[in-house]
């Protein structure tokens, strides 16, 4: 019998079909049935197999937040999920946010206070601070919050905390904090 | 990465009968660590199962008066969980100073425990590590090597890293057990300092886990009432590990208990430094880190560790 790592085992995996798995993602409202090596992320899922490539792929290693995408409304990272673990699950991805004629709330934020340069992350940027207002409206607690026990406020520190999964090479922070401050304003 | 198969289990015991079964099997849940060590080839599973599906994910009160947390909670959830908030608010402060939003969101309590050090050299695997291949070398220990994140106590001649987690910290100053199922369907319950092991000569070994055995909960005893604060330092204000982490519960007689993180590969706490509390700073850490074994490089966390309690204490 061939140790449980053995290159023979792996091959004897691809050989046998069990590789690969049938899902559904449901992206953005349409369902998407798929047939996937397994070890497609759903990152890779959404860009490679969907051609929805506004969600980026940064570092690929959870660090930079590039591919942040919202599941059943929660946001993660898309480059550390299996594509096969998210059957039935609801993907909310850039495009789904807004269209060019009529841009969501946040977007627009981004764009009135310039809060990009080349662009990269700003997919991932915009979807997180839209899951950070939900969080922060359902007194999520963060590692800047004083008193655990009383209502989050929507302050500057309380959003760079919560932001600080997404970075921006190009060092557009500080606009980001104000756009997020703008929509923000306007829920309130 | 390897290929690998894949599964979804149903219950506890069929997973944990599974991963025994199945030759290189490995859970998976959040998957935010284990995915990466994959993309790494640090980890290079055969098989998956999927436990995602085996409904452990409730907090419950106990008789006892305290919590059980199912494996499958998220950080995000059990940070923000109201009575975690009240009653333990070490564990929720220690969470959200963990990772970032998006992670904390998928991470589960399970996971947590069981995430791998972030030691360089063992992420590095150009480089020799007795943790991620037996008896290869350290090479930490080598001329040159930068230690200045790695361990200064309850380390081995095989293994200076450090275990990375916060919430564990937390759990470990509020006397957490955690509970399994065996690949046999029995269950077991065992206190947090009989789950993690020293490296010693073993250093891949880091838990007292069976082959298959599945952590089911994490079961907090009833509050201990007083200051609950976790103040932990690092090289950036956010979404960086541990240089040096201190858990604190101080009771309103001065009495309490202390733990640390980023010093050692398991949740670093000695009762008899619990007990030198009133006394400052200075006496607990001269109980807890009697022993130390640091390089040059990362001595200063001996001395960052006292500074960070006495901190803690000036605050109230």
């Amino acid at each position: 019998m061939n140790p449980p790592n053995s290159a023979a085992r792996y091959r004897d995996t691809v050989q046998s079909g069990a590789e690969r798995s049938n899902v559904s993602l449901v992206v953005n409202g349409v369902k998407h049935p798929l047939d996937l090596d397994n070890r497609t992320t759903l990152l890779d899922a959404l860009r490679e197999h969907l051609q929805l490539t506004g969600t980026k792929k940064g570092c690929d290693h959870g660090q930079c937040g590039a591919c942040t995408v919202l599941v059943n409304g929660e946001r993660i990272n898309a480059c550390l999920s299996l594509a096969v673990m998210h059957e039935g699950d609801e993907i909310a991805t850039i495009e789904g946010l807004g269209t060019v004629g009529q841009l969501d709330p946040m977007q627009q934020a981004f764009v009135d206070n310039d809060a990009f340069q080349c662009g990269y992350c700003t997919p991932g940027q915009i979807c997180s601070a839209n899951a950070v207002l939900q969080e922060i409206a359902a007194n999520t607690p963060s590692h800047v919050t004083a008193d655990l026990t009383a209502p989050v406020e929507i302050t500057d520190a309380e959003i760079r905390e919560r932001m600080s999964g997404n970075l921006c090479r190009c060092g557009a922070y500080a606009n980001i904090l104000k756009a997020i401050h703008q929509v923000a304003k306007e829920r309130a | 990465m390897r290929a690998f198969s894949y599964e979804r289990a149903t219950s506890p015991a069929q997973a944990a009968a599974r991963a025994a079964e199945v030759p290189g099997a490995k859970f998976i849940a959040g998957g935010t660590n284990l995915l990466d060590l994959m993309k790494h080839e640090i980890e290079t599973p055969l098989h998956l199962i999927d436990v995602r599906g085996t409904g452990l994910s409730d907090i419950t009160a106990t008789d006892e008066g305290g919590l059980r947390v199912g494996a499958l909670v998220s950080n995000s959830a059990l940070a923000a969980d109201a009575r975690v908030r009240e009653h333990y608010g070490v564990l929720s402060r220690a969470l959200v100073a963990g990772a970032s939003g998006q992670l904390r969101n998928k991470a589960t309590t399970g996971g947590n425990l069981l995430q791998r050090t972030r030691c360089a050299y063992f992420f590095d695997t150009a480089m020799p590590c007795n943790k991620r291949t037996p008896g290869a070398g350290c090479a930490a220990m080598g001329n040159g090597a930068t230690t200045r994140q790695l361990g200064v106590i309850g380390t081995s001649d095989a293994c200076m890293a450090t275990h990375p987690s916060d919430m564990a910290v937390a759990l470990r100053v509020l006397d957490a057990r955690v509970e399994t199922v065996t690949a046999e369907g029995e269950t077991r319950s065992l206190p947090l300092d009989e789950f993690y092991t020293l490296p010693g000569g073993t250093p891949e070994v880091e838990n007292t886990l069976a082959e298959g055995e599945l952590i089911t909960a994490v079961v907090l005893p009833a509050p201990v009432e007083g200051r609950h604060a976790y103040f932990k330092v690092r090289d950036r204000a956010s979404y960086a590990f541990a240089l040096v982490s201190v858990a604190l519960i101080q009771t309103p007689d001065g009495a309490g208990r202390v733990a640390l993180g980023g010093v050692a590969p398991r949740p670093w706490r000695r009762e008899a430094a619990d007990a030198a509390l009133p006394q400052g700073a200075a006496a607990v850490m001269a109980k807890l880190l009697d022993g130390a074994r640091p390089t040059d490089e990362n001595a200063y966390k001996l001395t960052l560790a006292e500074r960070t309690l006495a901190a803690l204490l000036a605050e109230e």
